[in-house]
């Protein structure tokens, strides 16, 4: 170049602060390959117990770790995401929302549904069954 | 009267009129999944713990396996198509992007299938 090039040049990912909303729109496809690839050892869960009942008991020796645990606790926060901001697309989709200042407070809706239904999934199912050991 | 320019219509390449197939059924399976995936992950947290026994017995309520198998193809189709539209966005090189979703989709059948199978063999498992 010959001379510096002082042009406003459109926002690119490296230095531009993303937007709220444009980090739930990259962290919806991240979540869909997540559960994408929890699918795998989840059919494995059933396959084992319809196939062999040893090889199911080591599956849910795995899952009853403390990691075991985490990962599934991460597995479904990644579900509620998919699941709340997937329902804001549906709403997108018939037409509502789109307004900068609705975008934003649904993106809090979206993570504040996430945390809750996470929660209270774990809380209720820790509470009927028993805290892991 | 075609408004497509003379060298258009020699190609023949154009609109396959299913445009929004693929759209509708990405949106279709999602509102079915809705309240499958609300039973379905608050189950996968209760029976992260379940023995053998338990979880057979679970699976072997009617309304259970019906409402898992329908889970499982209503998961599947959606997870495809979404897969699908991330290859065709990042993966420009065209053998390889038809070759990866070949593999995947191949992937994606194989479980749904295998998913499906074992549902329905321990459903119908005589105790």
């Amino acid at each position: 170049m010959s001379r510096p090039d002082l042009k406003p040049l459109s926002p690119h990912l490296q230095v531009y602060r993303l937007p709220l909303t444009a980090m739930l729109s990259i962290m919806h496809r991240f979540t869909g390959v997540i559960l994408a690839f929890g699918t795998v050892p989840l059919t494995g869960v059933l396959v084992a117990a319809a196939a062999d009942a040893a090889a199911y008991e080591q599956i849910r020796g795995l899952l009853a770790t403390w990691w075991g645990q985490v990962a599934l606790i991460l597995w479904t926060g990644a579900l509620y995401f998919h699941l709340c901001n997937g329902i804001r697309h549906l709403f997108w989709d018939a037409g509502f929302g789109f307004e900068v200042s609705v975008a934003f407070r649904t993106s809090l809706w979206t993570l504040a549904g996430t945390l809750t239904l996470t929660a209270l999934t774990w809380f209720a199912a820790f509470w009927i069954r028993g805290m892991p050991a | 009267m075609s408004l497509r320019t003379p060298l258009s219509q020699a190609r023949g390449l154009g609109s396959a009129r299913d445009g929004t197939g693929h759209w509708w059924a990405q949106r279709l399976t999602s509102v079915f999944l809705v309240p499958l995936v609300l039973w379905g992950a608050f189950s996968v947290a209760m029976l992260a713990d379940l023995s053998h026994a338990g979880l057979v017995a679970w699976l072997q309520s009617p309304v259970v396996s019906v409402l898992l198998i329908a889970l499982l193809i209503v998961v599947f189709w959606h997870m495809e198509l979404g897969l699908r539209i991330i290859i065709e966005d990042y993966v420009h090189l065209a053998w390889l992007k038809v070759a990866t979703i070949l593999l995947v989709d191949f992937a994606v059948l194989l479980l749904a299938v295998a998913g499906v199978a074992a549902v329905v063999g321990i459903a119908f498992r005589q105790l």
